[in-house]
Protein backbone atom coordinates (compact mmCIF):
# COMPACT_ATOMS: atom_id res chain seq x y z
CA UNK A 1 0.00 0.00 0.00
CA UNK A 2 2.64 2.48 1.09
CA UNK A 3 6.31 1.78 0.54
CA UNK A 4 9.11 4.04 1.66
CA UNK A 5 12.53 3.32 0.26
CA UNK A 6 15.63 4.97 1.68
CA UNK A 7 13.86 8.20 2.55
CA UNK A 8 16.12 11.01 3.71
CA UNK A 9 15.18 14.57 4.38
CA UNK A 10 17.57 17.39 5.13
CA UNK A 11 16.80 21.01 5.87
CA UNK A 12 19.06 23.99 5.44
CA UNK A 13 18.87 26.25 8.44
CA UNK A 14 20.98 29.16 9.63
CA UNK A 15 22.89 26.81 11.88
CA UNK A 16 23.69 24.42 9.06
CA UNK A 17 22.14 21.28 7.69
CA UNK A 18 19.64 19.37 9.76
CA UNK A 19 18.98 15.75 8.93
CA UNK A 20 15.36 15.12 9.87
CA UNK A 21 15.18 11.66 8.35
CA UNK A 22 18.00 9.28 7.61
CA UNK A 23 17.52 6.41 5.18
CA UNK A 24 14.09 5.27 6.33
CA UNK A 25 12.60 2.23 4.59
CA UNK A 26 9.21 0.97 5.56
CA UNK A 27 6.22 -0.89 4.17
CA UNK A 28 2.68 -0.31 5.32
CA UNK A 29 0.17 -2.92 4.24
CA UNK A 30 -3.39 -2.30 3.22
CA UNK A 31 -5.72 -2.33 6.22
CA UNK A 32 -2.92 -1.74 8.73
CA UNK A 33 -3.19 0.65 11.60
CA UNK A 34 0.44 1.56 11.60
CA UNK A 35 1.86 3.52 14.51
CA UNK A 36 4.93 5.67 14.08
CA UNK A 37 6.23 6.57 17.47
CA UNK A 38 9.15 8.60 18.68
CA UNK A 39 10.18 11.36 21.04
CA UNK A 40 9.48 14.91 19.96
CA UNK A 41 12.01 16.05 17.41
CA UNK A 42 12.69 12.50 16.29
CA UNK A 43 11.44 13.24 12.77
CA UNK A 44 8.09 11.48 12.83
CA UNK A 45 6.08 14.52 11.70
CA UNK A 46 8.43 14.95 8.78
CA UNK A 47 8.03 11.29 7.96
CA UNK A 48 4.23 11.42 7.82
CA UNK A 49 4.42 14.52 5.61
CA UNK A 50 6.57 12.56 3.19
CA UNK A 51 3.71 10.11 2.78
CA UNK A 52 1.58 12.71 1.00
CA UNK A 53 4.49 14.84 -0.17
CA UNK A 54 3.57 17.85 1.93
CA UNK A 55 7.30 17.49 2.46
CA UNK A 56 9.36 16.33 -0.47
CA UNK A 57 12.04 13.87 0.66
CA UNK A 58 15.56 14.90 -0.24
CA UNK A 59 16.20 11.39 -1.52
CA UNK A 60 14.43 8.07 -1.69
CA UNK A 61 11.06 7.07 -3.08
CA UNK A 62 7.56 7.00 -1.69
CA UNK A 63 5.21 4.64 -3.45
CA UNK A 64 1.52 4.84 -2.63
CA UNK A 65 -0.75 2.28 -4.22
CA UNK A 66 1.84 1.55 -6.88
CA UNK A 67 2.48 5.20 -7.76
CA UNK A 68 5.84 6.79 -7.18
CA UNK A 69 4.90 10.21 -5.80
CA UNK A 70 8.09 11.89 -6.94
CA UNK A 71 7.22 11.09 -10.57
CA UNK A 72 3.87 12.89 -10.41
CA UNK A 73 3.27 16.41 -11.70
CA UNK A 74 1.88 19.01 -9.32
CA UNK A 75 -1.59 18.40 -10.66
CA UNK A 76 -1.35 14.61 -10.44
CA UNK A 77 0.00 14.96 -6.93
CA UNK A 78 -3.00 17.08 -5.92
CA UNK A 79 -5.32 14.42 -7.32
CA UNK A 80 -3.39 11.71 -5.51
CA UNK A 81 -3.71 13.59 -2.21
CA UNK A 82 -7.48 13.35 -2.46
CA UNK A 83 -7.01 9.64 -1.84
CA UNK A 84 -4.97 10.34 1.31
CA UNK A 85 -6.85 11.98 4.16
CA UNK A 86 -5.01 13.70 6.96
CA UNK A 87 -5.88 14.88 10.46
CA UNK A 88 -3.78 17.02 12.75
CA UNK A 89 -2.98 17.70 16.38
CA UNK A 90 -4.66 21.10 16.30
CA UNK A 91 -7.52 19.97 14.06
CA UNK A 92 -6.89 22.76 11.51
CA UNK A 93 -10.54 23.44 10.77
CA UNK A 94 -11.62 26.51 8.87
CA UNK A 95 -12.70 28.73 11.76
CA UNK A 96 -14.93 30.93 9.62
CA UNK A 97 -16.88 28.00 8.19
CA UNK A 98 -19.59 25.93 9.80
CA UNK A 99 -19.09 22.25 10.55
CA UNK A 100 -20.97 21.14 7.44
CA UNK A 101 -19.07 23.60 5.22
CA UNK A 102 -15.80 22.34 6.63
CA UNK A 103 -16.71 18.80 5.63
CA UNK A 104 -17.93 19.95 2.20
CA UNK A 105 -14.65 21.78 1.62
CA UNK A 106 -12.58 18.88 0.22
CA UNK A 107 -15.57 17.82 -1.87
CA UNK A 108 -15.86 21.26 -3.43
CA UNK A 109 -12.16 21.18 -4.22
CA UNK A 110 -12.74 17.89 -6.00
CA UNK A 111 -15.53 19.45 -8.02
CA UNK A 112 -18.44 17.63 -6.38
CA UNK A 113 -21.64 19.62 -6.76
CA UNK A 114 -23.17 21.38 -3.82
CA UNK A 115 -26.06 19.03 -3.18
CA UNK A 116 -24.05 15.83 -3.47
CA UNK A 117 -21.42 17.35 -1.19
CA UNK A 118 -24.02 18.25 1.42
CA UNK A 119 -25.48 14.77 1.29
CA UNK A 120 -22.08 13.16 1.72
CA UNK A 121 -21.25 15.56 4.58
CA UNK A 122 -24.43 14.55 6.37
CA UNK A 123 -23.52 10.86 6.04
CA UNK A 124 -20.12 11.61 7.51
CA UNK A 125 -21.57 13.61 10.38
CA UNK A 126 -23.60 10.57 11.22
CA UNK A 127 -20.53 8.32 11.18
CA UNK A 128 -18.65 10.61 13.58
CA UNK A 129 -21.76 11.18 15.68
CA UNK A 130 -22.15 14.93 15.24
CA UNK A 131 -25.37 15.26 13.29
CA UNK A 132 -26.65 17.82 15.78
CA UNK A 133 -23.69 20.12 15.19
CA UNK A 134 -23.96 20.54 11.42
CA UNK A 135 -24.51 24.28 11.59
CA UNK A 136 -22.26 25.03 14.54
CA UNK A 137 -18.94 26.80 14.09
CA UNK A 138 -15.67 25.22 15.25
CA UNK A 139 -15.31 27.70 18.12
CA UNK A 140 -18.44 26.23 19.67
CA UNK A 141 -17.05 22.68 19.73
CA UNK A 142 -14.89 20.84 22.24
CA UNK A 143 -11.52 19.42 21.22
CA UNK A 144 -12.90 15.94 20.70
CA UNK A 145 -15.76 17.26 18.58
CA UNK A 146 -13.35 19.31 16.48
CA UNK A 147 -11.26 16.21 15.84
CA UNK A 148 -14.40 14.33 14.83
CA UNK A 149 -15.19 17.06 12.33
CA UNK A 150 -11.62 16.85 11.07
CA UNK A 151 -11.97 13.08 10.68
CA UNK A 152 -15.24 13.51 8.78
CA UNK A 153 -13.55 16.08 6.55
CA UNK A 154 -10.58 13.82 5.93
CA UNK A 155 -12.88 10.95 4.97
CA UNK A 156 -15.11 13.03 2.70
CA UNK A 157 -13.36 12.09 -0.52
CA UNK A 158 -13.29 8.36 0.32
CA UNK A 159 -9.55 8.10 0.84
CA UNK A 160 -7.79 4.75 1.03
CA UNK A 161 -5.36 6.08 3.59
CA UNK A 162 -5.79 8.27 6.65
CA UNK A 163 -2.74 9.97 8.12
CA UNK A 164 -3.00 11.09 11.74
CA UNK A 165 -0.37 13.55 12.94
CA UNK A 166 -0.48 13.54 16.75
CA UNK A 167 -4.25 13.51 16.38
CA UNK A 168 -4.92 12.83 20.05
CA UNK A 169 -2.08 14.78 21.63
CA UNK A 170 -4.22 17.83 22.37
CA UNK A 171 -7.03 15.76 23.88
CA UNK A 172 -7.67 14.46 27.38
CA UNK A 173 -7.37 10.68 28.01
CA UNK A 174 -11.11 10.06 27.88
CA UNK A 175 -11.55 11.89 24.58
CA UNK A 176 -8.41 10.22 23.24
CA UNK A 177 -9.99 6.84 23.88
CA UNK A 178 -13.18 7.77 22.05
CA UNK A 179 -11.29 9.19 19.05
CA UNK A 180 -9.11 6.07 18.87
CA UNK A 181 -12.22 3.90 19.03
CA UNK A 182 -13.67 5.90 16.13
CA UNK A 183 -10.46 5.45 14.11
CA UNK A 184 -10.50 1.73 14.77
CA UNK A 185 -14.12 1.52 13.68
CA UNK A 186 -13.32 3.40 10.48
CA UNK A 187 -10.43 1.05 9.80
CA UNK A 188 -12.56 -2.03 10.33
CA UNK A 189 -15.69 -0.82 8.59
CA UNK A 190 -14.19 0.83 5.54
CA UNK A 191 -10.83 -0.92 5.35
CA UNK A 192 -8.99 2.37 5.38
CA UNK A 193 -5.28 2.07 6.08
CA UNK A 194 -4.39 4.33 8.99
CA UNK A 195 -0.99 5.75 9.83
CA UNK A 196 -0.75 7.21 13.31
CA UNK A 197 2.05 9.49 14.42
CA UNK A 198 2.31 9.76 18.17
CA UNK A 199 4.68 10.09 21.08
CA UNK A 200 2.42 8.07 23.35
CA UNK A 201 2.95 4.32 23.59
CA UNK A 202 -0.58 4.05 24.98
CA UNK A 203 -2.02 5.15 21.63
CA UNK A 204 0.00 2.56 19.73
CA UNK A 205 -0.95 -0.16 22.20
CA UNK A 206 -4.58 0.77 22.03
CA UNK A 207 -5.23 0.47 18.31
CA UNK A 208 -2.17 -0.19 16.17
CA UNK A 209 -1.31 -3.59 14.82
CA UNK A 210 2.12 -2.59 13.60
CA UNK A 211 4.56 0.01 14.78
CA UNK A 212 7.71 1.74 13.66
CA UNK A 213 9.94 3.48 16.14
CA UNK A 214 11.76 6.59 15.06
CA UNK A 215 14.77 7.77 16.97
CA UNK A 216 16.96 10.63 15.83
CA UNK A 217 15.66 10.52 12.26
CA UNK A 218 16.19 6.80 11.85
CA UNK A 219 13.73 3.94 11.86
CA UNK A 220 15.28 1.99 14.70
CA UNK A 221 12.76 -0.80 15.02
CA UNK A 222 9.54 -1.92 13.44
CA UNK A 223 7.21 -4.87 13.51
CA UNK A 224 4.01 -6.14 15.10
CA UNK A 225 3.05 -4.07 18.13
CA UNK A 226 2.89 -7.13 20.33
CA UNK A 227 6.49 -8.09 19.52
CA UNK A 228 7.92 -4.64 19.94
CA UNK A 229 6.04 -4.20 23.19
CA UNK A 230 7.17 -7.56 24.58
CA UNK A 231 10.70 -7.61 23.25
CA UNK A 232 11.86 -4.10 22.49
CA UNK A 233 15.30 -4.42 20.93
CA UNK A 234 16.52 -0.87 20.50
CA UNK A 235 17.21 1.65 23.24
CA UNK A 236 14.66 4.04 21.76
CA UNK A 237 11.98 1.35 21.83
CA UNK A 238 12.79 0.37 25.40
CA UNK A 239 12.73 3.95 26.47
CA UNK A 240 9.31 4.48 24.93
CA UNK A 241 7.87 1.28 26.37
CA UNK A 242 9.20 2.20 29.78
CA UNK A 243 8.61 5.89 29.83
CA UNK A 244 5.01 5.02 29.54
CA UNK A 245 5.18 2.92 32.71
CA UNK A 246 7.49 5.21 34.59
CA UNK A 247 5.19 8.10 35.00
CA UNK A 248 5.68 8.36 38.72
CA UNK A 249 8.84 10.02 39.87
CA UNK A 250 9.70 7.56 42.65
CA UNK A 251 9.63 4.62 40.31
CA UNK A 252 11.89 6.37 37.89
CA UNK A 253 14.35 7.15 40.67
CA UNK A 254 14.32 3.58 41.87
CA UNK A 255 14.88 2.35 38.34
CA UNK A 256 17.91 4.56 38.11
CA UNK A 257 19.51 3.26 41.28
CA UNK A 258 18.39 -0.33 41.56
CA UNK A 259 19.02 -3.44 39.62
CA UNK A 260 15.68 -3.69 37.85
CA UNK A 261 14.12 -5.83 35.17
CA UNK A 262 10.91 -5.51 33.27
CA UNK A 263 9.06 -8.71 32.46
CA UNK A 264 6.13 -9.26 30.21
CA UNK A 265 3.75 -12.19 30.62
CA UNK A 266 2.13 -13.72 27.62
CA UNK A 267 -1.14 -15.62 27.74
CA UNK A 268 0.30 -19.03 28.70
CA UNK A 269 2.78 -17.86 31.29
CA UNK A 270 0.21 -16.62 33.76
CA UNK A 271 -0.73 -20.03 35.14
CA UNK A 272 2.43 -20.76 37.04
CA UNK A 273 3.11 -18.50 40.05
CA UNK A 274 6.52 -17.64 38.62
CA UNK A 275 7.58 -14.84 40.94
CA UNK A 276 6.50 -16.67 44.09
CA UNK A 277 8.33 -19.84 42.98
CA UNK A 278 11.43 -17.85 42.16
CA UNK A 279 11.48 -16.22 45.59
CA UNK A 280 11.05 -19.61 47.24
CA UNK A 281 13.78 -21.16 45.13
CA UNK A 282 16.41 -18.48 45.70
CA UNK A 283 15.34 -17.68 49.21
CA UNK A 284 15.71 -13.98 48.51
CA UNK A 285 12.86 -11.49 48.13
CA UNK A 286 12.39 -9.36 45.05
CA UNK A 287 10.70 -6.00 45.09
CA UNK A 288 7.66 -5.63 42.84
CA UNK A 289 7.88 -1.99 41.82
CA UNK A 290 5.05 -2.03 39.39
CA UNK A 291 2.59 -4.53 38.03
CA UNK A 292 0.00 -3.89 35.42
CA UNK A 293 -2.10 -5.53 32.75
CA UNK A 294 -2.23 -3.85 29.41
CA UNK A 295 -4.33 -4.33 26.41
CA UNK A 296 -1.96 -4.74 23.48
CA UNK A 297 -3.73 -4.97 20.13
CA UNK A 298 -6.70 -6.53 21.91
CA UNK A 299 -4.67 -9.11 23.86
CA UNK A 300 -4.14 -8.78 27.61
CA UNK A 301 -0.50 -8.67 28.59
CA UNK A 302 0.87 -8.58 32.10
CA UNK A 303 3.76 -6.27 32.73
CA UNK A 304 5.86 -6.15 35.88
CA UNK A 305 8.90 -4.28 37.01
CA UNK A 306 11.01 -6.08 39.61
CA UNK A 307 13.76 -4.77 41.81
CA UNK A 308 16.34 -7.59 42.07
CA UNK A 309 18.83 -8.21 44.86
CA UNK A 310 22.10 -6.25 44.85
CA UNK A 311 24.11 -9.42 44.44
CA UNK A 312 24.87 -9.57 40.71
CA UNK A 313 25.32 -13.32 40.57
CA UNK A 314 21.99 -13.88 42.26
CA UNK A 315 20.30 -11.33 40.02
CA UNK A 316 21.69 -13.03 36.92
CA UNK A 317 20.44 -16.38 38.11
CA UNK A 318 17.02 -14.91 38.67
CA UNK A 319 16.96 -13.41 35.20
CA UNK A 320 17.90 -16.78 33.73
CA UNK A 321 15.20 -18.44 35.82
CA UNK A 322 12.60 -16.05 34.42
CA UNK A 323 13.86 -16.49 30.87
CA UNK A 324 13.65 -20.25 31.19
CA UNK A 325 9.96 -19.80 31.88
CA UNK A 326 9.54 -18.02 28.56
CA UNK A 327 9.01 -14.59 29.95
CA UNK A 328 10.31 -11.56 28.10
CA UNK A 329 12.91 -10.11 30.43
CA UNK A 330 15.04 -7.03 29.98
CA UNK A 331 17.11 -4.93 32.23
CA UNK A 332 15.79 -1.46 32.69
CA UNK A 333 18.32 0.09 35.04
CA UNK A 334 20.15 3.17 34.10
CA UNK A 335 18.55 4.54 31.01
CA UNK A 336 15.23 5.93 32.15
CA UNK A 337 15.53 9.66 32.34
CA UNK B 1 -20.52 84.70 7.99
CA UNK B 2 -22.44 81.43 8.28
CA UNK B 3 -24.40 82.36 5.24
CA UNK B 4 -25.76 79.98 2.68
CA UNK B 5 -22.64 80.17 0.54
CA UNK B 6 -20.40 78.92 3.34
CA UNK B 7 -22.82 76.14 4.28
CA UNK B 8 -23.13 75.07 0.66
CA UNK B 9 -19.38 75.10 0.38
CA UNK B 10 -19.00 72.88 3.43
CA UNK B 11 -21.64 70.46 2.17
CA UNK B 12 -19.87 70.34 -1.19
CA UNK B 13 -16.64 69.77 0.72
CA UNK B 14 -18.11 66.80 2.54
CA UNK B 15 -19.23 65.39 -0.80
CA UNK B 16 -15.78 65.84 -2.33
CA UNK B 17 -14.07 64.32 0.66
CA UNK B 18 -16.34 61.30 0.59
CA UNK B 19 -15.86 60.96 -3.15
CA UNK B 20 -12.07 61.09 -2.91
CA UNK B 21 -11.88 58.81 0.10
CA UNK B 22 -14.25 56.13 -1.10
CA UNK B 23 -12.99 56.10 -4.69
CA UNK B 24 -9.36 56.00 -3.56
CA UNK B 25 -10.03 53.26 -1.03
CA UNK B 26 -11.87 51.25 -3.66
CA UNK B 27 -9.15 51.71 -6.26
CA UNK B 28 -6.54 51.15 -3.57
CA UNK B 29 -8.04 47.73 -2.93
CA UNK B 30 -8.30 46.97 -6.64
CA UNK B 31 -4.50 47.22 -6.78
CA UNK B 32 -3.60 46.60 -3.14
CA UNK B 33 -5.48 43.34 -2.67
CA UNK B 34 -3.63 41.49 -5.46
CA UNK B 35 -0.39 43.09 -4.27
CA UNK B 36 -0.98 41.90 -0.71
CA UNK B 37 -1.94 38.42 -1.86
CA UNK B 38 1.17 38.27 -4.06
CA UNK B 39 3.35 39.40 -1.15
CA UNK B 40 1.87 36.85 1.24
CA UNK B 41 1.99 33.99 -1.27
CA UNK B 42 5.51 34.56 -2.62
CA UNK B 43 7.15 35.16 0.74
CA UNK B 44 9.44 32.34 1.86
CA UNK B 45 6.85 31.06 4.33
CA UNK B 46 4.06 31.47 1.74
CA UNK B 47 2.35 28.79 -0.31
CA UNK B 48 4.28 29.57 -3.50
CA UNK B 49 7.60 31.03 -2.40
CA UNK B 50 9.30 33.11 -5.06
CA UNK B 51 12.10 35.19 -3.71
CA UNK B 52 12.55 37.30 -6.86
CA UNK B 53 8.90 38.34 -7.13
CA UNK B 54 8.70 38.95 -3.40
CA UNK B 55 11.81 41.10 -3.30
CA UNK B 56 10.65 43.25 -6.21
CA UNK B 57 7.17 43.84 -4.76
CA UNK B 58 8.63 44.36 -1.30
CA UNK B 59 11.14 46.92 -2.58
CA UNK B 60 8.64 48.90 -4.67
CA UNK B 61 6.11 48.96 -1.83
CA UNK B 62 8.70 50.24 0.59
CA UNK B 63 9.89 52.95 -1.76
CA UNK B 64 6.40 54.35 -2.29
CA UNK B 65 5.64 54.12 1.39
CA UNK B 66 8.83 55.96 2.25
CA UNK B 67 7.89 59.05 0.24
CA UNK B 68 5.89 61.51 2.36
CA UNK B 69 2.44 61.88 0.86
CA UNK B 70 2.77 65.63 0.33
CA UNK B 71 5.89 65.04 -1.77
CA UNK B 72 4.28 62.17 -3.65
CA UNK B 73 1.39 64.47 -4.48
CA UNK B 74 3.75 66.90 -6.19
CA UNK B 75 6.05 64.32 -7.77
CA UNK B 76 3.06 62.64 -9.37
CA UNK B 77 1.62 65.81 -10.95
CA UNK B 78 2.77 64.94 -14.50
CA UNK B 79 1.49 61.39 -14.10
CA UNK B 80 -1.85 62.64 -12.76
CA UNK B 81 -2.13 65.05 -15.69
CA UNK B 82 -1.67 62.26 -18.22
CA UNK B 83 -4.32 60.13 -16.57
CA UNK B 84 -6.98 62.64 -15.55
CA UNK B 85 -6.12 65.50 -17.86
CA UNK B 86 -5.58 68.02 -15.07
CA UNK B 87 -3.64 68.13 -11.83
CA UNK B 88 -6.07 69.82 -9.45
CA UNK B 89 -9.54 69.01 -8.15
CA UNK B 90 -10.97 65.97 -6.42
CA UNK B 91 -10.70 63.54 -9.32
CA UNK B 92 -7.07 64.43 -9.89
CA UNK B 93 -6.34 63.91 -6.21
CA UNK B 94 -7.55 60.34 -6.43
CA UNK B 95 -4.50 59.40 -8.52
CA UNK B 96 -1.83 60.13 -5.90
CA UNK B 97 -4.17 58.85 -3.20
CA UNK B 98 -4.41 55.49 -4.94
CA UNK B 99 -0.66 55.38 -5.52
CA UNK B 100 -0.03 56.05 -1.83
CA UNK B 101 -2.78 53.73 -0.61
CA UNK B 102 -1.90 50.69 -2.74
CA UNK B 103 1.32 49.63 -0.99
CA UNK B 104 -0.18 50.54 2.37
CA UNK B 105 -3.22 48.37 1.71
CA UNK B 106 -1.02 45.66 0.22
CA UNK B 107 1.02 45.51 3.41
CA UNK B 108 -2.11 45.25 5.53
CA UNK B 109 -3.52 42.47 3.36
CA UNK B 110 -0.17 40.71 3.52
CA UNK B 111 -0.12 40.81 7.30
CA UNK B 112 -3.79 39.74 7.54
CA UNK B 113 -3.12 36.72 5.33
CA UNK B 114 -0.02 35.79 7.26
CA UNK B 115 -2.10 35.63 10.42
CA UNK B 116 -4.04 32.70 8.96
CA UNK B 117 -3.04 29.53 10.81
CA UNK B 118 -0.48 27.70 8.68
CA UNK B 119 -2.04 24.43 9.87
CA UNK B 120 -5.28 25.26 8.08
CA UNK B 121 -3.34 25.94 4.88
CA UNK B 122 -1.50 22.67 5.33
CA UNK B 123 -4.81 20.86 5.82
CA UNK B 124 -6.08 22.34 2.54
CA UNK B 125 -2.88 21.23 0.80
CA UNK B 126 -3.32 17.75 2.19
CA UNK B 127 -6.76 17.68 0.56
CA UNK B 128 -5.21 18.49 -2.78
CA UNK B 129 -6.10 22.18 -2.93
CA UNK B 130 -4.10 24.22 -5.45
CA UNK B 131 -2.67 27.69 -4.96
CA UNK B 132 -5.73 29.56 -6.21
CA UNK B 133 -8.14 27.46 -4.18
CA UNK B 134 -6.08 28.15 -1.08
CA UNK B 135 -5.99 31.89 -1.79
CA UNK B 136 -9.69 32.28 -2.48
CA UNK B 137 -11.23 29.63 -0.25
CA UNK B 138 -8.85 29.54 2.66
CA UNK B 139 -6.67 32.61 3.07
CA UNK B 140 -9.11 35.35 2.08
CA UNK B 141 -12.02 33.69 3.88
CA UNK B 142 -10.19 32.95 7.11
CA UNK B 143 -8.62 36.41 7.15
CA UNK B 144 -11.74 38.36 6.28
CA UNK B 145 -12.25 39.85 9.75
CA UNK B 146 -8.69 41.03 9.88
CA UNK B 147 -8.94 42.36 6.31
CA UNK B 148 -12.05 44.37 7.20
CA UNK B 149 -10.39 45.81 10.27
CA UNK B 150 -7.54 46.77 7.97
CA UNK B 151 -10.00 48.40 5.60
CA UNK B 152 -11.36 50.66 8.32
CA UNK B 153 -7.83 51.69 9.18
CA UNK B 154 -7.10 52.27 5.50
CA UNK B 155 -10.18 54.40 4.98
CA UNK B 156 -9.29 56.59 7.96
CA UNK B 157 -5.75 57.05 6.71
CA UNK B 158 -6.89 57.85 3.18
CA UNK B 159 -9.37 60.38 4.56
CA UNK B 160 -6.47 62.04 6.33
CA UNK B 161 -4.39 62.02 3.13
CA UNK B 162 -7.29 63.51 1.16
CA UNK B 163 -7.38 66.42 3.58
CA UNK B 164 -3.67 66.91 2.98
CA UNK B 165 -4.33 67.01 -0.73
CA UNK B 166 -6.31 70.18 -0.03
CA UNK B 167 -3.02 72.10 0.15
CA UNK B 168 -2.45 71.67 -3.57
CA UNK B 169 -6.03 72.43 -4.57
CA UNK B 170 -7.43 68.97 -4.11
CA UNK B 171 -10.80 70.10 -2.89
CA UNK B 172 -12.79 68.65 -0.03
CA UNK B 173 -12.88 69.51 3.66
CA UNK B 174 -9.12 69.70 3.97
CA UNK B 175 -8.99 72.27 1.23
CA UNK B 176 -11.59 74.39 3.04
CA UNK B 177 -9.81 74.05 6.35
CA UNK B 178 -6.54 75.28 4.86
CA UNK B 179 -7.99 78.09 2.78
CA UNK B 180 -10.21 79.53 5.50
CA UNK B 181 -8.46 78.50 8.67
CA UNK B 182 -4.85 78.96 7.59
CA UNK B 183 -4.84 81.56 4.83
CA UNK B 184 -7.72 83.71 6.11
CA UNK B 185 -7.49 83.15 9.85
CA UNK B 186 -11.16 82.06 10.05
CA UNK B 187 -10.71 79.62 12.88
CA UNK B 188 -14.43 78.86 13.23
CA UNK B 189 -14.71 77.40 9.73
CA UNK B 190 -11.56 75.44 10.28
CA UNK B 191 -12.87 73.99 13.54
CA UNK B 192 -16.15 72.98 11.86
CA UNK B 193 -14.31 71.19 9.05
CA UNK B 194 -12.00 69.44 11.51
CA UNK B 195 -15.02 68.32 13.55
CA UNK B 196 -16.66 67.03 10.38
CA UNK B 197 -13.52 65.06 9.52
CA UNK B 198 -13.53 63.55 13.00
CA UNK B 199 -17.20 62.58 12.63
CA UNK B 200 -16.51 60.97 9.24
CA UNK B 201 -13.64 58.90 10.60
CA UNK B 202 -15.83 57.81 13.51
CA UNK B 203 -18.63 56.75 11.18
CA UNK B 204 -16.31 54.72 8.96
CA UNK B 205 -14.68 53.14 11.99
CA UNK B 206 -18.00 52.18 13.55
CA UNK B 207 -19.44 50.73 10.36
CA UNK B 208 -16.23 48.82 9.60
CA UNK B 209 -15.96 47.27 13.04
CA UNK B 210 -19.64 46.41 13.06
CA UNK B 211 -19.39 44.51 9.77
CA UNK B 212 -16.17 42.73 10.68
CA UNK B 213 -17.56 41.60 14.04
CA UNK B 214 -20.76 40.51 12.39
CA UNK B 215 -18.81 38.34 9.96
CA UNK B 216 -16.49 36.80 12.52
CA UNK B 217 -17.45 33.22 13.28
CA UNK B 218 -14.83 32.85 15.93
CA UNK B 219 -17.16 34.47 18.46
CA UNK B 220 -19.52 32.28 20.37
Amino acid sequence: MITLENISKTYQTKDGTVEALKDVSLTIEKGDIFGIIGMSGAGKSTLVRCLNFLERPTSGTVTVDGKDLSQLSQKELRLERRGIGMIFQHFNLLMQKSVIDNICFPLKISGVNKQAAKKRAEELLEIVGLTQKANAYPIQLSGGQKQRVAIARALATNPKILLCDEATSALDPQTTKSILALLKEINERYGITIVIITHEMAVVREICNRVGIIGDGKLVEHGAVIDVFSHPKSDAARELVLRNTGENRELVETLETQNCVRIVFSENSSFEPVIANMVLKFGMPVNILKADTKNVSGIARGEMILGLPEDEKLADDMINYLKERNLAVEEVSGYVG
Amino acid sequence: MWDKAVIDMIIAGIGETLYMTLMSTFMGYVFGLPLGVALAVTDKSGIKPNIVVYKILDFVSNIIRSVPFLILLIVLIPFTRTIVGKSYGSTATIVPLVVAATPFIGRMIESSLKEVDSGVVEAAQSMGAGTFTIIFRVLLVEARTSILVGATIAIGTILGYSAMAGTVGGGGLGDIAIRYGYHRYQADIMIVTVLLLIVLVQIFQTIGMFISNKLDRRRR
